[in-house]
């Protein structure tokens, strides 16, 4: 009972820790602005080199008011969104299968290792030729990137479910649609996650790198715009709404992890 | 065999596969148990105690032999027969209550029938107040105890169990030994279980049968008329002890 008593408030105490811990990279993110302006200031780099902070703000203000911002983050915001969620499903498909099935792991297994030697950008123009300008070829780059560190980690979770808890479930007589949804779902869950964490962010690389080859909409063809403009503080403007595009869906599924796997953290 | 038996072995042989020519675990093991008797198995480590209660449960299939119960012969799991493992085996992601709940979940009870149930099984092994503890948060006692439960929550006639106690400190070990008979004899199920506890076996059971080295048949089948309830005392009789050495030589 003590030792109950005793750790629950050194839990509190370190959860108090852990916030102020956590406000400090905020801090050094503050700091390290300052840092950039008065430097930018000082040495008078010519703005469309470095614009300082200030200037990128304002920037982003007027992207924010004229829409342009927000209609070409919804662009590529959709082509992440469809592009994790088909490589996620594609791959926890035949991640399963492969976790399943040695022999067709022994058949496909050299393929899909081989084809991860294949840099992304280097498919990305022949799946704009094929598939078009449009969204469709920037879902498939996505889905692509996606497609293999959520394979990997589908097989590593459900190969890591204990053999000792399949006995249970048969000595119970459970269906397979029972062993499914009660043990290997949840059993794997925690590696499952963890690949889809992974995953999210890649998605935004892909569909960066899609628009970047042919688009006329969305951040990344913002972004080759802007450049060719000389417009460089939407540069920035671009490439910071992308970095808070990844951090959210990152966000988004740690949060899930949180609920989910609370029976492992507390 | 008598009318009475509700498992019984017949010539079982099990041999694995393993590239030359095959390992065989056991070799024509015959016996059958009574209703409601307590029968331990032991044997030298590696004798396949193990396996034999795998293919007692239906959890795998001889390859020589057959297993009845209740009449009927076995070729899979059956809803009547209850598991306990070596470990405790619990889902960790599932509270005691709901590990409990399991075998009737998968059996499609709805939630009222399956929390009774499974509540009155907790409190049976004296974990009503640990129901909503995460296994994480259970000693290895408790974690076995909630097992238990489990095994027992849809009434099976047979329970079969698989050294539960091998992974509990000598205490804690002792202390469920007696908790099982209690249970054994509350819940009116037959009991088999494999241990390597040569004491334990004779202090608990009607019946003791001990498994030679690999491949294992049946060496002795020894009989313990102690009477029940039984105690910690009766360790210290001369017949105790005559029946601890018949067991030990049987199986050097």
């Amino acid at each position: 009972m003590w030792v109950l008593i005793w750790n629950r408030s050194e839990r509190k105490l370190t959860k108090r820790a852990d916030r102020l811990i956590s406000l400090l990279p905020l801090l050094a993110l503050g700091i390290a602005l300052l840092i950039w302006e008065g430097a930018v200031r000082w040495s008078e780099i010519p703005l469309f080199i470095l614009p300082p902070p200030s200037v990128i703000s304002e920037r982003l203000t007027r992207a924010l008011i004229d829409g342009s911002l927000l209609r070409h983050t919804l662009v590529t915001l959709s082509e992440v969104l469809a592009g994790l969620a088909l490589g996620a499903l594609i791959a926890s498909l035949l991640g399963y299968g492969l976790a399943k099935s040695s022999t067709l792991e022994r058949v496909l297994s050299p393929y899909i290792v081989a084809s991860q030697s294949i840099p992304i950008v280097a498919v990305a123009p022949l799946l704009v030729i094929w598939f078009g300008p449009g969204q469709i070829s920037k879902v498939l780059i996505s889905a692509l990137i996606v497609f293999f560190p959520v394979l990997i980690n589908t097989v590593v979770g459900f190969r890591t479910v204990p053999s000792e808890l399949y006995d249970l479930m048969r000595s119970l007589r459970a269906a397979k649609a029972q062993i499914f949804w009660k043990l290997e779902v949840p059993a794997a869950m925690p590696v499952l996650l963890g690949g889809l964490k992974i995953g999210a962010t890649l998605a935004v690389i892909g569909a960066v790198v899609g628009e970047f080859v042919g688009a006329d909409r969305g951040l990344g063809f913002l972004i080759n715009l802007a450049d060719g403009l000389y417009d460089t503080p939407l540069v920035f403007v671009a490439v910071i709404t992308l970095v808070a595009m990844a951090l959210s869906l990152y966000g988004v599924v740690a949060t899930l992890e949180r609920r989910l796997l609370a029976w492992r953290t507390g | 065999m008598t009318d009475d038996s509700i498992l019984t072995a017949n010539e079982l042989s099990m041999t694995f596969p393993n590239g030359n020519g095959g390992l065989q675990a056991l070799d024509a093991v015959t016996f059958s148990a009574q209703r409601n008797a307590f029968v331990c198995v032991v044997g030298p480590s590696g004798s396949g105690k193990s396996t034999l209660l795998r293919l007692l449960g239906g959890l795998l299939n001889p390859t020589q032999g057959e297993v009845q119960f209740e009449g009927e012969r076995v070729i899979g799991p059956r809803r009547r027969i209850g598991f306990v493992f070596q470990t405790a085996n619990l889902m960790p992601w599932r509270t005691a209550i709901e590990n409990v709940e399991l075998p009737l979940e998968l059996e499609g009870l709805n939630a009222g029938q399956k929390s009774r149930r499974a509540e009155d099984m907790l409190k049976l092994v004296g974990l009503a107040d640990f129901k909503q503890s995460l296994p994480r948060d259970l000693s290895g006692g408790m974690a076995q105890r909630v097992a238990i439960a489990r095994a027992l929550v849809h009434e099976p006639d047979l329970l079969l169990l698989d050294e539960p106690f091998g992974s509990l400190d000598a205490l804690t070990r002792e202390r469920m030994a007696f908790e099982l008979l209690k249970i054994w004899q509350l819940e009116r199920v037959t009991v088999l279980m494999v241990t390597h506890s040569i004491q334990e076996a004779v202090l608990m059971a009607d019946r003791v049968l001990v498994l030679s080295q690999r491949p294992g048949s049946i060496r002795l089948d020894l009989d313990i008329p102690l009477s029940r309830p039984r105690s910690l005392d009766m360790m210290h009789t001369p017949e105790f002890g005559q029946w601890v050495d018949q067991v030990r030589s049987a199986i050097e």
